[in-house]
């Protein structure tokens, strides 16, 4: 046990049913001690990053989101939701969260603990 | 799809800009490009030809595209290879040395060669020109310039217009006596009138040049070399190098042996194609179009846009209408700027001057119905970014005229951007310096919409994009680039406003991700989304499908989003009047939810601020007063005055005719937000002169409509749209022109932008004096938005989604059943 702590743990959430977060837009998620907003894009498919902006702690699942692109609803930042970069600005880029849909229509949200 | 293959002839400004904007709207997937170029290079700017003679330019400065660029580009250049016939018939064209291309569209951008008048003694015995005569056209002239500048000491150019002008610049330059004579009574004939020449010649004669006007070269003396120049009147000059410049020629000749119809240049249309010919266009210098043929850089830029646009198929509708021809120049160094007439056409022509000699400064403008139609600025051109904005749109010029021929003497009182020092931020939303911006230009962001991605200037409230524009303009010159997506109504479908709508109407898109779909090939563009809703709901009323992801925050949750992530919460007060009861119930939801700060807003309202999302539909109802749109681009509020009732100045009842106005437009979308007022008499302390839409008393129940007011980042007095005699008829003017402004307004410009736009005389002409027979059909369909109006605070009893307040969602929530658990940990 005592060399798998050293290692990074992975562990799996399930936040309940996608449908929580309405087409096409984000929710920010209490899981554990972290926050985490998580989008349904019209196409269905998921995908998970920080709750706040690195400029001024904006809610990013309150932010518009198209194609790859998340806007920050404060400033109008702007990041590839995907690989969580910044587009057109140099305010630190988002941690991006794997995230996936259950049989079930559950989301599940893996978080890496170091 | 088989790609067809379209061939260019000519690698010059006109040819390779007419390839760049057609790859910029995806042309390499309709064509394979072949250009043909007379000379062995890429593209340059043939305008710093003048720097490369001067020794200030490096000629490695000049290019805009190496050859290396056609590579990359997978565009096939026959680099040095003169074009020597057009076969029409076969479509083949035939290039020197056996190369033979066949074109399904083939363009023609020859340009123009120097015009050398016919003189004694111009050439040697062996046919070529006399040693140390010269034209200046290309790059390799410029070398050979340069080289026998190097052993000579007494230049002569014919020609005092620009362009020798400029080769005399670069002859001064290199430490050589240098001599201009013209032709005509005063230099730059084409740009300057007399007076402005005149002063020209006295700056230049102060920097070393000798000017002899109405000169006319008949003859150049020497055997093998030049040594001297014989004038009609007998009298001569002796010199050892000679530069013609005495104008320039089309280049039609290829053309005419084709067949094709030739007057000055190649006839073409507005389609830019020649008119007898299916598949063949022609543009540049080398073309005629309604009579013109054009020697500025800024209408073949035009031309090109034109043809590119129809040739990618992107609007295959395209016009090219002609240009107002304006141009910024340096001569000699001297700042010079003209744009459209250069002299009085009538006697409805106003003139204003101003004169300086001794500065070297001559500012002249021509204004006809108040609109700027012609200007010359030489040795000052500070007002130029303002005269050039003013002539280009065909704006009303402000009454105090000296405001337009010295900037800093009206609103604009600050420097202009250009003379701010390069750490001074201009950007102040984005904290975005002049360097960061003239850093961004060097690194290829060359038009204004990538200028302002990359650097986030523009991106905020926006009053800096002017500046912005005009630092472009000033680092690239004529070389910026003017993005398609400009005139798109949203930058994520290729359409502008007129266009988007008929494709919308006629396709029955009802839902912003039906248009992504049907006009966008499928692609989401995020920066789209709300415009597109905006228009939607517009365009259908209560029949628009509404998706919530392509609202902004504020409209998904009805409330204006702060710094903290809460919101604020603004209850309408129709017209800003309230009562004892509403207060006391202001009052008490406030205490109860211990609401960080009550404020009076600027619209004459109350802001309850820093309410948590999932607060808010609790707040509402406790309130039980409608959404003030404190949020929304959308029609806000109506600020009034005491009016009539109760101020002893009161000349109408201002408090009802806002309140009036209020209930009527309340939560009305529109391109942007509209702030209105009205005020009980001309003293105006509701401000309505400077709100989108104001109504001013002025006696005998009669009221002033303005519109187009500002008082925000820029201000603005507002028009006069029509004098009205009631009440209602304050309401059918004020609706009309706000539908008028719904319909044809680009998203999120504001009214004094649209108004300057469109024209305050048009604007009377179609909503007062009803010229086109619109108004019944705005009033009707003003009506029937204002019947479609639902307060959104409704949806605090009926929320669109079980989520839409809550802020965060938590691990566990009994409500739904489901757990946030962990389901697996791997090592």
């Amino acid at each position: 046990m005592q060399y798998e702590q050293a290692q990074s743990m992975s562990v799996v959430y399930n936040l309940g049913l996608a449908t929580r977060v309405p087409l096409g837009e984000g929710r920010t998620f209490t899981v554990g001690e972290r926050t985490v907003a998580v989008f349904r894009t019209r196409s269905g498919a998921l995908l998970a990053t920080q709750a706040e902006c690195p400029h001024q702690r904006g809610p990013l699942a309150d932010g518009l989101l198209g194609g790859n692109v998340l806007v920050c609803p404060l400033h109008g930042y702007k990041f590839d939701i995907k690989t969580g970069l910044a587009v057109g600005h140099a305010c630190g880029s988002l941690k991006t969260y794997t995230v996936e849909l259950s049989d079930r229509e559950e989301i599940l949200l893996r978080v890496e603990d170091s | 799809m088989k790609k067809e293959k379209l061939v260019v002839i000519g690698n010059g400004m006109a040819g390779a800009r007419l390839v760049e904007e057609l790859l910029a709207r995806g042309g390499a997937a309709h064509f394979d490009i072949v250009m043909f170029g007379d000379e062995p290079y890429g593209n340059y700017n043939r305008i710093l030809l003048s720097g490369v003679l001067a020794g200030t330019h490096d000629p490695r400065d000049i290019f805009i595209n190496p050859l290396s660029w056609y590579q990359e580009k997978g565009v096939t250049l026959h680099a040095g290879v003169r074009v020597e016939r057009i076969d029409g018939r076969q479509k083949l064209v035939h290039g020197a040395g056996g190369i033979t291309e066949h074109y399904d569209k083939l363009v023609i951008a020859t340009g123009s060669s120097a015009f050398v008048p016919p003189l004694v003694g111009l050439k040697n015995e062996s046919g070529q020109y006399k040693e140390g005569v010269f034209v200046f056209r290309t790059l390799d002239d410029c070398t050979a310039i340069t080289q026998h500048a190097a052993k000579a000491k007494k230049a002569v150019v014919i020609g005092g217009g620009l362009l020798g002008l400029e080769a005399a610049r670069g002859l001064l330059e290199l430490g050589l006596e240098v001599h201009v004579v013209h032709l005509k009574g005063h230099l730059m004939e084409l740009q300057l009138d007399a007076k402005g020449g005149a002063i020209l010649q006295r700056t230049l004669e102060g920097m070393g040049l000798h000017v002899h006007l109405k000169k006319n070269s008949r003859e150049l003396l020497g055997h093998e070399r030049v040594n001297g120049l014989l004038f009609d009147d007998g009298s001569s000059l002796a010199c050892d190098l000679v530069v013609i410049s005495a104008g320039i020629r089309p280049n039609v000749e290829l053309a005419r042996e084709a067949g094709i119809h030739v007057e000055r240049g190649i006839v073409v249309g507005d389609d830019l194609r020649a008119p007898n010919e299916q598949d063949i266009y022609a543009l540049g210098e080398c073309a005629q179009h309604r009579g013109r043929v054009y020697g500025l850089v800024a209408p073949l830029w035009e031309q090109a846009q034109v043809l590119a646009e129809r040739l990618s198929g992107r609007n295959p509708q395209a016009l090219y209408t002609g240009s107002q021809v304006s141009t910024k120049l340096k001569v000699m160094g001297i700042e010079l700027a003209v744009m459209g007439a250069q002299e009085v056409t009538g006697e409805q022509d106003e003139e204003v001057t101003y004169m300086d000699a001794t500065q070297g400064i001559y500012k002249k403008l021509i204004i006809r119905d108040q609109r700027l139609v012609g200007a010359i600025l030489l040795g000052d051109t500070s007002s130029a970014p303002n005269l050039l904005s003013a002539f280009g749109r065909g704006t009303q010029v402000p009454e105090s005229r000296s405001e337009l021929l010295f900037p800093s003497m009206g609103e604009a009182s600050t420097p202009s951007v250009l003379q701010l020092p390069d750490t001074a931020q201009v950007c102040n939303c984005n904290g975005v310096s002049k360097q960061n911006i003239l850093e961004a230009v060097s690194k290829g962001h060359r038009t204004l919409k990538k200028l302002c991605d990359a650097t986030r200037a523009g991106t905020g409230c926006g009053s800096c994009k002017k500046d912005v524009q005009a630092l472009l303009e000033n680092a690239v010159g004529d070389n910026s680039v003017e993005d398609p997506s400009a005139h798109y109504y949203v930058p994520g479908v290729p359409l502008a406003k007129a266009e988007l709508v008929a494709e919308i109407k006629a396709r029955g898109l009802r839902s912003v991700s039906a248009v992504f779909e049907a006009l966008a090939d499928g692609r989401e563009d995020v920066a789209s989304k709300t415009g597109l809703a905006s228009l939607l709901k517009t365009l259908w009323g209560k029949d628009y499908e509404d998706e919530r992801d392509a609202r902004f925050i504020n409209d998904r949750v009805h409330a204006n989003i702060q710094r903290d992530a809460t919101f604020s919460v603004i209850p309408r007060i129709f017209g800003g009047v309230t009562s004892p009861a509403q207060l006391r119930q202001i009052a008490d939801v406030a205490e109860r939810h211990n609401v960080k700060m009550v404020k009076i807003t600027g619209g004459q309202r109350i802001d309850l601020l820093g309410i948590p999302k999932e607060k808010l539909p609790e707040v509402w109802r406790e309130l039980g007063m409608p959404s003030g749109h404190g949020y929304a681009k959308s029609f806000r509020t109506c600020k009034t005055c005491v009016g009539s009732e109760f101020c002893r100045y009161g000349l109408g009842d201002s408090t009802a005719l806002g309140i009036a106005i209020e209930k009527r437009f309340q939560g009305l979308e529109s391109p942007h937000k509209m702030k209105l007022a009205t005020a009980g008499c001309p003293r105006n302390c509701s401000e309505a002169t400077t709100k989108d839409v104001g109504a001013v008393a002025i006696g005998g129940d009669r009221w002033e409509i303005y519109v187009g007011g500002a008082a925000g980042s820029r201000v603005r007095k507002g028009d006069i749209l029509c004098v009205v005699d009631s009440h209602e008829d304050v309401l059918k003017l004020m609706g009309r022109f706000m539908q008028y402004y719904r319909e044809h307004g680009k998203y999120l410009e504001r009214t004094h932008d649209f108004v300057e736009r469109v024209g305050i005389d048009k604007l009377r002409r179609l909503l007062v004096e009803d010229e086109e027979k619109l108004a019944a059909r705005l009033d009707a369909d003003i009506q029937a938005a204002v019947d479609a109006f639902v307060d959104p605070w409704e949806e605090a009893m009926r929320p669109h989604h079980p989520s839409q307040f809550t802020h965060t969602l938590p691990m566990e929530s009994e409500a739904s059943g489901s757990v946030a658990r962990p389901v697996t940990a791997e090592a």
